[in-house]
């Protein structure tokens, strides 16, 4: 809401000196979002004042224009010696005698733009006539601006045009709909400057009374509903510059002035006011409900259909005004307008919330609407606009009147004195809760401890006793309440999910990989380029039913697609070696949609309830992803550039299980995106729980997301893998005796994973086996082709005593004979 | 060896006199003193101090010796071996100190060369501070609640007491799952996991909530449809707006140093009363208001940060839960993360939280927290 300082003047006895920033300040403490403070008109200084043109010729130039040479008469301060001034100008809509706005030199108008005696077609021109858009005044561009009023020349510009101001950019929250309008604002202003306040809304509504315009109210959405009728407007007579200035200021565009005048009205009072043109109308308003199909054209010339939630003020003719929100078409003022109908109704806030939702229509009316307008201004607002329509465009008031339906009922409610002190933790007497509320405009009954408060018409957000205790604490002010630091009970501190994926993102940075935040937005185009098959459950995916982008219109299933565009984004700006990681949630819709219940709130949900919505929601898993691309380490002094290879990959999983406690093992894996020969399925050691994968790309991935071939890449389940996680482990039990170490060389197939031998070695070798480790691999000539060497060095030690060479070569023999029974291996001997 | 000599001849035992002795002595420290090497040493030790070195040999000459002659030859040999080992050793040690001085001075290196083991890693920005905003409460006894991000309209909304086609729902431009009636959406805030601590846990609850929400917002330097926020429920008997006061001022003086906060009355359906919360700014301490002079950027010269928002647990909100609001009383606050490190840390565009880029993440390695 834009509200220019002077207009609030108007109903807040504002001390004189009161800047903008003083007045945002005082309102920012009362509670009200202050945006900005805005100097309008500021940037136009130096000498503008009114002129006569007294003369002019007119004088076809080399370049198709025809310019005035005109003789300006600018007041005899600024006049020459010859009682004008001459100026030039390329406009042509104005006439001898005319009163126009000139700038003379030394003024400087919005952009910077000097104005200074300068020769121009022929002439020296000692100033310039201005256009409104010229002064910031708006888009009117068609002419210079031609001043109708009986005025001096030499008069102010600054004055005649209403060009300075200061106005307040206020956020309004929903609650305080009230501040819709400059009553509000200046009600509000005067409370914080503790000021007086005149309210422009000074007349209560009378009874029901139909000798006006038929109307008949048939829903309890549309409870009351004021008609005044002005005859003989003229309608050719323009808006007044002040009133056009303070809808500019406020952010409304000037139309007509009967359609200036109920703007101006609504700003000034919160009441939406929509104006009929009475030949237009055809038999009584009735206000409904739409029925099923029923159309209405709107004064933007959409075609709307209705609805039967939507409540409609019809007549014999049908819609003609969407209730609350925007007027119809068929009864709008125009040029000829003589006999205006001026509604001024209160319509129940959620029905038209709900149709200005519906029709994606949110206008000045309807955002006043839905917040809740003051009943009880509606009659009021109707004769100011009425009493505007006979002043300024020479109407009559038709007496009769209509007023239908009654205010709609106000609930009290009762608070016992002490609450305020309560629940703001300040002492507040209870006189003080009384005087602070009725200042506000509650009526106040004290019955003993108990208030019983009924809140003023415009404050339909005064509902809950803690309604009330906000407005005591926001009128001292909260800076006034004491601070205490309460006592939690003991804590449990992180929980052991909490503990171990900040292990894991520290152990995992730790190794060397930076952490990226991706928007988790997706497209199924992404899983194609993924090679992610149909019957995949990735491919079970989420989508946004109002996505930020039609091109990512669903929630991610697997982090990859964020990693890679982060990769490609990096190496476009010549971040090349990458070892990125995310850790975050991915979505998995259920395969049968159901809807999340919603059970009232009036009480705790039933357990059933609840068990209803979390099944509802779809499954969200905690991934841990990373990319590698480019090098591990780029060449340096004395060491080879290391590239990115799978064991990259390989190595974050194993450094992340490695964090909360666990072992992996690794199986041969064929699993999309990645490279079928170079991807390894994740095993959590000792179990066969399967959390993710890790290796090179697909070449056909990387170039798909234009990423560096050889892209390699990791994602697992952390919620699988934290769960897997021991709580506890027990410290190793130290054998101070000596080691005895044997070296085995096992011939394999070469297909054979290493992983199975030193499974069965670890298996054959028995507990006397303390390490295992592969310590070559061999292929060559000497063993034969389709053939590998892996050669293991094998450490074996005894809690209780010195092994002989005798319990380590059973050992070792026991160990290569597993081996062999599981995997054919042949002990190599030469 | 020669056997005893019983008919001795005085000529024979010449090398056994003082004189001679003494000679060998001299020869074999000489000799020590001009070898420079190990290897020299060596050769110089097998001349005049092993087995078939003079002085060895005399020794073996002592038995020959009439016996009267044999005492004070042994005596004399003797000292000379002892002093000619001495000379060998000290040689010895001196020439390894040489040697250990020279191989230290020829394997010098330059220590100023890159030393990269691995490449630098480095958690997410953002994920730093919500831990360290996370551990704040955490000392104080709190714990760190969680929930899902796809969440019910019942928890985000309707149990906040945000009512059904209120104006209040649309101020949080909400994203919904399809369709959009099915009740599910991406939560625009931490609030609905409030909720899901006051369901599942037993009274008093102290909470934050840290976690990712969404809007349907502007992505431009200074919004993000994405973004991070911590929130804190304390429900306990006896709560008001001044343990509210003294929490939010305990956290920023965690976070921000010497700082105190101000509220200033504001409209949150699940909070009543309602505030948002101003840091006051902990680089120029309001000292940059009306003096143009000396501008501050972090507060653009008001003294005052926009944090959070906060307030009294509305009694409806409790109500919805089954938490008797006779009985029990809260306070409920919350702020972005992301805005958080704008002021906190400098950073000027919120982009570069979301874009992956690694020299962002990497800039705060080690001082985010």
């Amino acid at each position: 809401m834009r509200a220019p300082l002077s207009w609030l003047r108007d109903y807040a006895a504002l001390p004189g000196d009161l800047t903008g920033h003083d007045l945002g300040q005082a309102l920012i403490r009362a509670g009200l979002e202050v945006e900005t403070v805005e100097s309008a008109g500021a940037d136009v200084t130096g000498p503008l004042v009114v002129g006569r043109v007294l003369e002019f010729a007119e004088e076809p130039q080399k370049n198709g224009k025809t310019i005035r040479w005109c003789r300006v008469d600018v007041g005899p301060e600024h006049n020459d010696t010859s009682g004008s001034r001459g100026i030039v100008c390329g406009a042509s809509n104005f006439s001898v005698d005319d009163l126009v706005v000139v700038a003379l030199p030394g003024a400087v108008l919005p952009g910077g733009f000097a104005i200074a005696a300068r020769k121009t077609y022929g002439h020296v021109s000692d100033g310039m006539i201005c256009s409104a858009k010229e002064l910031g005044l708006g888009d009117d561009h068609a002419g210079i601006m031609v001043l109708s009023d009986d005025l001096a020349p030499g008069a102010s510009g600054y004055d005649v045009l209403h060009l300075r101001d200061e106005v307040l950019d206020i956020a309004v929250t929903p609650d305080r709909g009230y501040c819709w309008s400059m009553r509000g604002l200046a009600r509000e202003s005067a409370q914080a400057l503790g000021v007086t306040f005149a309210d422009p809304v000074d007349r209560p509504v009378p009874a029901a009374s139909t000798a006006g315009y038929p109307v008949s109210l048939e829903s309890d959405a549309g409870p009351l509903f004021v008609t005044v009728t002005v005859t003989g407007i003229d309608p050719g007579r323009p808006s007044p510059r002040w009133m056009q200035r303070r809808l500019q200021l406020a952010g409304m565009r000037p139309i007509s002035l009967a359609v200036d005048i109920t703007n101006y009205v609504m700003l000034e009072t919160g009441q939406p006011i929509h104006a009929y043109d009475a030949d237009r109308l055809s038999g009584p308003i009735v206000v409904r409900k739409a029925q099923p199909g029923e159309k209405i054209v709107t004064l933007d010339g959409v075609t709307r259909e209705c609805d039967p939630d939507d409540l409609l003020i019809t007549d014999d003719s049908g819609p003609i005004g969407l209730a609350g929100v925007m007027g119809g078409a068929s009864t709008e003022l125009s040029a000829d307008t003589t006999t205006v109908v001026i509604e001024a109704a209160y319509f129940d806030p959620l029905t038209i919330a709900r149709t200005s939702r519906r029709h994606k229509l949110s206008t000045e009316a309807s955002k006043r609407f839905e917040r809740g307008v003051d009943p009880a201004a509606g009659y009021a607002a109707a004769h100011r606009v009425a009493d505007l329509l006979v002043e300024l465009a020479g109407g009559t008031v038709v007496p009769d009147e209509t007023i239908c339906g009654a205010m709609p009922t106000i609930p009290t409610q009762q608070i016992d004195t002490e609450l305020p002190s309560r629940v703001l933790g300040l002492p507040v007497p209870a006189d003080q809760v009384v005087d602070l509320l009725e200042a506000i405009g509650v009526q106040v009954t004290r019955e003993g401890d108990e208030l019983r408060l009924l809140p003023p018409t415009w404050r339909p957000d005064l509902r809950d006793p803690y309604d009330y205790v906000e407005e005591v604490g926001r009128l001292i002010g909260l800076e006034n309440i004491p601070t205490v630091v309460p006592k939690a009970p003991p804590g449990r501190g992180l929980t052991k999910s909490q503990r171990l994926r900040r292990a894991v993102n520290y152990a995992v940075a730790g190794a060397g990989f930076v952490e990226v935040i991706s928007f988790p937005f997706a497209a199924e185009s992404e899983l194609d380029r993924l090679g992610i098959p149909a019957d995949d459950p990735r491919r079970q995916l989420v989508r946004l039913a109002n996505p930020l982008s039609e091109t990512s219109p669903y929630l991610r299933t697997t982090l990859l697609p964020g990693l890679l565009a982060a990769v490609a984004r990096n190496t476009s700006r010549s971040n090349d070696d990458l070892a990125l990681f995310e850790s975050g949630l991915v979505f998995l819709g259920n395969r049968e949609w159901r809807p999340a219940p919603r059970p009232g709130v009036s009480q705790r949900p039933s357990e059933e309830e609840l068990a209803a919505i979390n099944a509802a929601l779809p499954r969200q898993p905690r991934m841990l992803g990373a990319v590698l691309s480019g090098h591990w380490l780029p060449a340096r002094a004395f060491a080879p550039a290391q590239p990115v290879t799978w064991q990259h990959a390989v190595a974050l999983v194993e450094v992340a299980a490695r964090a909360v406690g666990l072992s992996v093992v690794r199986r041969p894996a064929q699993q999309a995106p990645w490279h079928p020969g170079r991807c390894a399925e994740i095993v959590i050691a000792g179990t066969d729980t399967v959390i993710g994968y890790a290796g090179e790309l697909h070449p056909s991935v990387c170039k798909a997301f234009g990423v560096p071939a050889r892209t390699s890449a990791a994602e697992i389940n952390l919620d699988l893998l934290i769960e897997a996680a021991p709580d506890r482990g027990d410290v190793a039990d130290i054998s101070t005796f000596p080691v005895a170490k044997e070296d085995v060389a096992l011939i394999v197939d070469s297909d054979v994973a290493a992983e199975d031998v030193r499974q069965a070695l670890v298996r054959g070798a028995g507990p006397l086996l303390e390490s295992v480790r592969l310590f070559d691999v061999y292929v060559g000539e000497q063993i034969g082709e389709g053939k590998k060497s892996l050669a293991y060095a094998l450490r074996f030690r005894a809690p209780d005593r010195t092994l002989t060479d005798a319990d380590a070569g059973d050992a070792r023999d026991a160990a290569v004979a597993a081996a062999a029974e599981a995997t054919g291996a042949v002990q190599r001997t030469e | 060896m020669s056997g005893p000599n019983k008919s001795y001849d005085p000529v024979q035992v010449t090398p056994l006199n003082a004189e001679s002795v003494e000679a060998m002595v001299a020869d074999a420290l000489d000799a020590f003193a001009a070898a420079t090497s190990v290897a020299e040493l060596k050769q110089a030790r097998a001349a005049h101090a092993a087995d078939r070195s003079p002085v060895a040999l005399a020794n073996r000459e002592i038995g020959a010796l009439p016996p009267q002659a044999r005492k004070d030859a042994g005596a004399r040999i003797g000292q000379a071996r002892a002093r000619i080992n001495q000379a060998l050793n000290d040689r010895e040690a001196e020439i390894s100190a040489d040697e250990l001085a020279r191989v230290l001075v020829e394997e010098r290196v330059d220590v100023t060369l890159p030393v990269e083991l691995a490449p630098v890693g480095a958690v997410h920005p953002i994920t730093a501070l919500m831990d360290k905003m996370s551990d704040v409460f955490v000392g104080m006894g709190w714990e760190v609640a969680e929930g899902p991000e796809l969440e019910s309209e019942w928890l985000n909304f309707d149990a906040l007491n945000f009512i059904p086609d209120h104006p209040a729902r649309t101020m949080q431009d909400t994203l919904f799952a399809d369709p959009a009636d099915g009740g599910i959406v991406l939560r625009t805030h931490t609030s609905p996991v409030q909720i899901r601590s006051l369901l599942d846990r037993e009274l008093p609850v102290y909470v934050v909530c840290p976690g990712k929400v969404y809007r349907a917002d502007e992505f431009d330097a200074t919004h993000l449809p994405v973004f991070h926020q911590i929130e804190g429920l304390c429900v306990d008997k006896g709560i008001n707006m001044g343990h509210l006061r003294g929490t939010l001022d305990a956290f920023a003086r965690a976070m921000f140093g010497d700082v105190r906060t101000r509220m200033r009355p504001n409209y949150f359906p699940f909070t009543e009363p309602s505030a948002e919360v101003d840091l006051e700014c902990f680089v120029c301490h309001g000292a940059s208001v009306g003096d143009p002079a000396n501008p501050c950027r972090t507060c653009n010269s008001e003294g005052w940060i926009e944090w959070g928002g906060c307030g009294i647990v509305n009694p409806r909100v409790l109500q919805a839960v089954g938490i008797d609001p006779d009985v029990y009383s809260g306070f409920a606050f919350g702020m972005g993360v992301d805005r958080a490190l704008m002021s906190r840390n400098n950073n000027a565009d919120l982009r570069d939280t979301v874009e992956g880029d690694v020299r962002f993440s990497r800039s705060l390695v080690g001082t985010a927290r």
